[in-house]
């Protein structure tokens, strides 16, 4: 099994803050990476550096065996690697169908594209996919008007049609309804299994990341704590211990 | 009316592409007051032909300001730059396709020159694509420069470009100076020279709004509306976001050059403080008459520059001594109470007739 991404020794500080140091992490193909901390840990700032946000102090990140780490983030997502924000991000003024025909891949996009339309199998895949996350009846909505649950979906739905072979989740259940939940559950689980999109996902919510990840890593403090399969680490006492707050 | 726009909502169920970049019974009847007003105006008010001639400048002026400030969402104070460059390339190619510019810019006879007529119609086509194609790439290579910049940055950055091109323009004495350049005389009458200037004027707007309603149709509309609501998503989404900038802006300066060329010859003479880099005339007008009318939508920018310009010209016909009042009043009025513009409140108000689509609207 290869990995997709291969994180060495990775260290970032802001000023005297130090968000993440000499982190290595794995992220093997087919399969979904949980990440899991506290709060401050430096879960994001290394979901940032892996997508190019901002450059690294040490260490390397390599995608595909390609060392990454000082491209610019429209390379890196072009590369096939795609996050989603943990504040959901779409773009609120167009509507969801817009939304969804702008996600396409931009891997190999000319200069003469720019000025092309869309074809019609387009339109068929943003509907395809706005069905499988349940917004085909909001499709025209603008999505700004969406609730906060189906933002989360739309943006999900995007990163879909934008067809990475590796998608980084930073928190995809935060804010959503816990009926909804295992509905997300189901359509992470099928985006995986269905379309073979690698998953690296940073959750809170245990029972989701359980569920989910095939392996987790915990960061705690800016370090890594632990990782291996969903028991181990939840049964590992540091692990107990960062989030419960002992030292 | 609004019969006839509820079925081409129907019709882009089974076409696909969203309504509003379709052109709808509603466009279409606006398009056709537009030219039969077009065609219409020089006759029916013949001394009012200048005047309306730089009425359709101000629509080309706030749709060009619209590609960057109303659907990208980058606010630039200096696009009058490209009119103003614009300007000078025209002259200066009108002049140097035939005689020395330096001479003719340095002495009071112009050099002692007279263009024939075929020199003056071929330097005039040549000095409009020269402007357009010249100022695109001046431009692209600003864009480099300023495209780093961002919100009130952005918008300051390139009002000092337009602001230092002034100062610039009026140091070099090859091209005049401050002093100016006497622009070659229209071979036929006053009211041949209105006539054809009011035609290329009018032919600019019409083209420039054609071309900007095809662009929003194709993918470049929806990048740049993607960038102006998150343009950091778009960057993480794979879009080439300096690309479609730097296009976009050079969009802008292509129509704007050709505008600056057209607007220098009708005048007949250039200098560049007031004729040619006016930042706090045409340069905020064009701004103002962007918002007046609803950034971000295809026919915000036209009907706000009819407005405006109405308007600035009633009151500095019948009202002088209050025009920039009344302009001030409009602007306070626009940015206070209906900051979504004419053509926006409609959007709001009557969403169904630009085919988009409201959460429980009835249908």
């Amino acid at each position: 099994m290869t990995n997709l991404i291969e994180v060495r020794s990775v260290s970032k500080a802001f000023g005297g803050v130090i968000a993440n140091k000499d982190i290595s992490i794995d992220v093997p193909e087919g399969q979904i990476t949980g990440l899991i901390g506290p709060n401050g840990s430096g879960k994001t700032t290394l979901f940032n550096s892996i997508v190019g946000y901002h450059p690294i102090d040490e260490g390397s990140i390599k995608f595909k065996g390609e060392e990454i780490s000082t491209y610019r983030v429209p390379q890196i997502a072009r590369l096939g690697m795609l996050r989603t924000f943990q504040q959901t991000r779409i773009y609120g003024a167009m509507n969801c169908i817009e939304n969804m025909l702008i996600s396409v891949p931009h891997r190999n996009a000319t200069f003469s594209d720019m000025f092309k339309p869309y074809p019609a199998e387009m339109y068929d895949r943003a509907e395809e996919l706005l069905e499988f996350v349940g917004l085909y009846q909001k499709r025209k909505l603008h999505s700004g008007d969406l609730s906060f649950g189906q933002q989360k979906l739309l943006e999900f739905a995007m990163a879909l049609m934008n067809q990475p072979e590796v998608l980084l989740l930073d928190e995809p259940t935060a804010g959503i309804n816990p009926t909804l939940i295992n509905g997300l559950i189901d359509r992470l689980k099928r985006a995986n299994t269905d379309f073979g999109i690698t998953m690296f996902v940073i959750e809170h919510n245990m029972r989701v990341i359980m569920n989910l990840a095939d392996s987790i890593y915990c960061l705690a403090h800016g370090e890594l704590l632990a990782s291996g399969a969903p028991e181990e680490v939840q049964n590992n006492q540091s692990v107990i211990d960062a989030y419960l707050g002992a030292h | 009316m609004m019969a006839v726009a509820e079925k081409s909502v129907e019709q882009d169920e089974v076409g696909k592409p969203t309504a509003r970049r379709n052109y709808t019974a509603n466009d279409i009847m606006m398009f056709g007051a537009i030219v039969l007003f077009g065609i219409l105006g020089p006759i029916l008010f013949p001394n009012y032909t200048f005047q309306i001639a730089v009425l359709w400048l101000m629509v080309l002026f706030a749709q060009t300001w619209d590609v960057m400030g109303g659907q990208m969402g980058y606010n630039s104070l200096g696009n009058i730059f490209f009119f103003g460059a614009g300007m000078y390339i025209c002259t200066v190619t009108q002049i140097g396709l035939f005689t020395d510019v330096g001479a003719y810019t340095s002495s009071t006879d112009q050099g002692n020159f007279n263009f024939t007529p075929d020199q003056y119609y071929i330097g005039v086509a040549v000095g409009l694509v020269f402007a357009a194609i010249g100022s695109a790439l001046l431009a692209v290579a600003l864009g480099w420069i300023v495209f780093g910049l961002r919100g009130p940055y952005f918008a300051i950055g390139t009002l000092g470009i337009a602001l230092a091109a002034g100062e610039l323009i009026g140091a070099w004495e090859w091209v005049g100076g401050g002093g100016g350049i006497p622009i070659p005389v229209y071979p036929g009458s006053g009211d041949g020279k209105s006539f054809f200037y009011y035609v290329l004027c009018f032919a600019s707007a019409i083209a420039t709004f054609l071309f900007l309603k095809w662009l929003y149709s194709t993918r470049f509309g929806l990048a740049i509306n993607a960038i102006r609501d998150d343009e950091e998503k778009a960057e993480a989404m794979g879009v080439h976001t300096l690309r479609h900038k730097t296009v976009a802006w050079a969009i802008s300066a292509f129509f704007l050059g050709i505008a600056g060329g057209l607007f220098g010859n009708m005048t007949g003479f250039i200098e560049p403080l007031e004729v040619a880099f006016p930042t706090i005339t045409f340069g905020i007008f064009m701004v103002a008459m962007a918002l007046l009318g609803g950034k971000g939508t295809i026919w915000g920018p036209v009907l706000g520059a009819i407005v405006f310009h109405i308007v600035k010209e009633a009151t500095w016909t019948y009202f002088l001594g209050w025009q920039w009042i009344a302009l001030g009043v409009i602007i306070i009025i626009n940015i206070v109470f209906f900051q979504q513009g004419i053509v926006g409140w409609l959007q709001e108000k009557y969403p169904h007739w630009f085919g988009i689509e409201v959460e429980g609207a009835s249908k």
